[in-house]
Formats: C-alpha cells, structure tokens, sequence
C-alpha cells in the first residue's frame, strides 16, 4: 500500500516525539551507570556493572523474587486456572460471581489492598513466617484480573464442553480431563499469564515496601540511597531481561493455534 | 466422587439437554479458591469497608470518614490526585493513541512493530522505584538532560532539576507509563477499524480530514474515552513513584495513606487510613462503572478479526 506523503510526515513525527519520550530516559539510564568513579571525569566505566553479582542483598532479593514468582505461577496453573475451567464446564450459575470476584482487583488499588491485609501479614509473619515468600498469596489476588481475562478470551476460543465430554465418553477422569486435555488447548492464555506473573512480582514495590518485606525493588531502592549508579545499572539490566523474555514469545504462532482448535 | 457425579446427570434428575455431569457436589471444587480469595482478597477488602465506618476503637462510627472529609489536608491531598490523574490520563491517551496509530500504519507483524509493543508492555509495568531512577538520571540533578541544559540553555527550568519534585514533574514521570499503557488498549481498536470506511469514504469523494471528522473521531470517541478513564484509574491508583520521588504524604492521597498506615512516630492512624482507603474505592469504581458502560457501547463493532 503507498503512502501519502501527509501520512508519512506525520507519522515520523509522531514516532519521533514518542519515540525520544520513552527512549531517552533509558538511555539516560545507561549514561548514567557507566560515569567515571572517584576522580576520573572522563570516559566510560562499567564498574557499576560489573559488581552487580557481588551484591550479596541483591542476589538474595532476586532469588527471593523468583521463588515468589514461581509459586504464583503455581497458585495460577494449580487453583485458578482449574477454578476457571471447573466454572465453565459444571457451574454455568457461578460464572457471573466468579468473573466478578477475578474483576474485583481492578476496583481496589494496590495501597488499598495493603490497609485491608496489613493485619493478616502482621499474622502470618508473628506465627508462620518472615518470609516475603508469603506475598505470593497476595500477588496470586491482584494479577487475578489478567489471568482471568487472558483465560476467559482463550476458554471462549474453545468449545471446551465438546472435548471433556469426548474425553469422558473414552475413558479420562475428572483430574485428566483439566489438566491432560483442557488446559493444553488453552496454553497460550496460561503462558501469558505466567509471564504478567513474572513482571508483576519483579516490579512490586507497594505492597512489600508498606509491610516491610525485602523484595527485588524494596532492595533497589535502599541500593539507590547509597550507590546510584549500580541500581540505576540493575534497574535497566532488569527492563532489558523483561524485554528480552516478551520478544522470545512469538505472536504469530499463537494466534494460529487457538484458531485451529477452534476449527476442531 | 466421580461416580456420583455421573448419577446426578441421569434423566431422572430431569435435567436433559445439560451438557455434562453436573450435581451439587461440583461446587465442592470452588472452595480452594475461595479459601484463598477470601483470605488475601474479600478479607482486606471487607476489613477496609467495614473499617471506614469504624473508629479506631471498633466502635460504629462515621466520625472518621466525616473528619477525612472535613480535613483541609486530605482535601488537598485528593485534589492534587484527581488532577494529575485526570492530565496526565488526557496526555497519555492523546500521545499513546497517535503512537499506536502511527504503528497501524506500518507494516504490522514487522520488527518494528513487534519490538514496539514489546516494550510497550515492559513499560506500561515500569513505575515505582525504576522509573524514578530513569528520570533523575535525565532530569535530576547531574542528569543527562539537565547537564545539557545547564551548558547551553541555563535559564529554562531543565537547568534546575527542583522542578522534577512537583506536581509538573510527577505529571510527566506518570505520563511516561501511560503511554505505553495507551498503546496496548488501543491498538487493538485500531486494527478492528474496517478499511472498507474508509474506502468507502474515499470513493464517495471525501478528504482524508473528512474521513477522521466524520467517521474515524466519532467512532472511536467511545473506546478513547474507555481507554483514558483506564489510564485514570492506572494513575489514581499509584504509589510507588511517587513514593520514591517525593515522599510528602499531603501530596497525594496514596502517600497520604502509607503515612497514616505506617507512621512509626506514634501517628499512627488505620481508621483514617481507611476512610481514606474508602473514598479512593469510590473515586475508582465510579470511573470503573464508566469504562464497562462505554465498552459495552463498543463492543458492537469492535469484534475479534
């Protein structure tokens, strides 16, 4: 299709304006990280990314992040999804409650949220643990929004009725017909899920900073009040890992395979 | 269990034509969920509603949400709030949608485009303690930015980084995630827009400011808005950036909120901070109640390709 020379005027300029907003603060960011230490005031270093692996606080704050990351990923693959799916299959009367409660989220901030649960995590830290692990129960609630939209537009996509009463009439269990024969069909609206999972509990700050719990950006920003440039390295180092792990899904693909089961 | 199950669906039960095994025993399998969404999600959401009409002894009372009300502090606090939600909401719906239409007009599953909405959802995710670092690293004190323009233009506010710590400078730090937020609500509606208006259009001898005039503004007017009272609720709702740019707790009420929760100077205060809470739920669910009127305006002909 030929564009007008009008259309691609503006459509540079747009891009360009845009474009500077969102692009050079993260270049920013990188000028930042590598000024000279000390005395030297020319050239580049990479010092400040160079000694992110020997930030004992750090590593152990990632790590924390992603065990936390995988048990939400866990709570979505084990509880919500099968909730959803037994929803939709047995208790069509639930499916406007449920869809309500999965919504309910989106009307209550996150700060909101952390006045109502302070109590319970003052609780469960004097009793059962100190963890910011025990977090995950609270980051399972608030993506529950996403989940259950990624969800819900892939359950549709599928006539999911059809295939577990086909595989009931040939043999499969309950716990087979969710897990073996559902729950594959929809796996891309699993997959994105799992992966908002990831970013949400990477960049979680409210929450845990409110209640006291040292995850990843708790942790980045005590860094920040003593060593700018290292979190300012950390921070785009993780921008850029998030990034790197969106492009590696392809989208294509994706749209093709639901498409197909829907043809089945 | 299983076998149960199968017996509730014989005919004798009278329910023919279901699908499928059904009885009352399926909504046994609802309640691992609802152990766990009634413990980290109705329990604080019912803790802070029935909060807001208690004091903070227990007692039944609306003395504290009066007295929230009332308060000059928290007033400023919520207007401050409302308006920079509401401008940088308008900005960022106005820029992300220029954006996203820009992309629609490329070449659409190219790497442009695919690299451009990756990093859009990066950064509709980048708030709090990440993005304040991004911006004092270009505007803050010994800031890329403000080095330049304390060289060559030393008399323009870029030159003084103080104005970062305002309501201007937080106006632009929430607009730098609404865009990316903007794009992704919207370029969905754009790609549904039907080329055949447009041809239409065209053939029947219209410019390409009449096609945007009379038929592209109005149709998208509704999904527009949809999306900005999104993008509302989106900043309204933040915390963490402005929490690690200025922490002045009469400057937003989120802030202000935080401080009434966790002062350690013994003013403490969870009543108020619930009422607080309250009066947000009630900000946010009125423009939530508007999104779900506008969408279901557009989802007559927005439908999935």
């Amino acid at each position: 299709m030929k564009q007008s020379w009008g259309v691609r005027l503006w459509r540079w300029t747009i891009i360009s304006i845009v474009g500077a907003y969102l692009l050079v603060p993260l270049y920013a960011m990188f000028d930042f990280s590598t000024k000279p230490f000390g005395f030297a005031d020319k050239g580049r270093t990479f010092r400040a990314w160079s000694i992110i692996p020997s930030q004992p606080d750090l590593i152990a704050a990632v790590t924390r992040s992603l065990i936390t990351a995988a048990i939400v990923m866990a709570l979505i693959l084990f509880l919500i999804v099968p909730t959803a799916i037994w929803v939709h299959l047995k208790l069509p009367a639930l499916r406007r409650p449920f869809e309500l409660l999965c919504l309910l989220p989106l009307a209550i901030p996150a700060i909101v949220i952390v006045v109502g649960i302070a109590p319970l995590y003052r609780w469960i830290s004097i009793h059962l643990t100190e963890s910011p692990i025990s977090l995950a129960g609270v980051y399972s609630m608030l993506i529950l929004p996403y989940t259950y939209r990624s969800l819900s537009a892939a359950l549709d996509a599928v006539d999911i009725h059809t295939l577990a009463e086909a595989a009931r009439t040939l043999g499969a269990n309950t716990s087979r017909v969710i897990f073996g024969i559902i729950m594959p069909t929809i796996k891309t609206g699993i997959v994105n899920g799992s992966f908002i999972a990831i970013a949400l509990v990477l960049g979680e700050y409210t929450i845990s900073n409110i209640l006291n719990y040292k995850t990843f950006q708790v942790v980045i920003a005590q860094i920040g009040r003593t060593n700018g440039n290292v979190a300012v390295a950390v921070s785009l180092a993780s921008i850029l890992f998030v990034l790197f792990l969106l492009l590696l899904i392809p989208t294509k693909k994706r749209r093709s395979e639901v498409l197909d089961v829907d043809l089945v | 269990m299983t076998q149960a199950q199968y017996k509730g669906t014989g005919s004798a039960t009278g329910r023919t034509g279901s699908r499928y095994w059904r009885s009352k025993t399926a909504y046994l399998g609802v309640i691992p969920f609802l152990l766990v969404s009634g413990l980290f999600l109705l329990y604080p959401t019912w803790n802070v509603a029935s909060g807001a009409f208690q004091n903070n002894n227990g007692k039944f009372s609306t003395s504290v949400l009066k007295e929230v009300f009332n308060s000059p502090v928290a007033r400023h606090a919520f207007a401050n709030s409302l308006e920079i939600s509401a401008k940088t909401a308008l900005a960022g719906a106005i820029l992300g949608a220029l954006f996203a239409w820009a992309l629609v007009n490329g070449k659409q599953g190219g790497y442009f485009y695919r690299i451009s909405v990756a990093l859009s959802s990066v950064l509709a995710q980048f708030g709090g303690v990440m993005l304040t670092f991004a911006f004092l690293a270009t505007f803050g004190f010994n800031g890329l930015i403000a080095n330049i323009a304390v060289k060559y233009a030393p008399n323009t506010f870029l030159a003084d980084a103080s104005w970062l710590y305002g309501k201007f400078g937080i106006s632009v730090l929430y607009t730098f995630f609404q865009i990316p937020l903007m794009v992704l609500v919207f370029l969905p509606t754009l790609e549904n827009l039907k080329p055949q208006w447009r041809e239409a259009s065209d053939a029947l001898g219209g410019k390409a400011y009449e096609y945007w005039l009379r038929i592209g503004i109005p149709i998208l007017t509704p999904s527009f808005a949809g999306a900005a009272l999104l993008l509302f609720v989106n900043s309204f709702s933040a915390y963490a950036t402005a929490a690690t740019l200025i922490n002045l707790s009469d400057f937003l009420t989120p802030l202000q909120i935080a401080t009434a929760l966790t002062s350690e100077t013994g003013g403490a205060n969870p009543a108020e901070a619930k009422a607080l809470s309250f009066y947000m739920v009630v900000v946010v669910v009125i423009a939530m109640t508007f999104y779900a009127m506008l969408r279901r305006r557009v989802s007559k002909w927005e439908q999935r390709r």
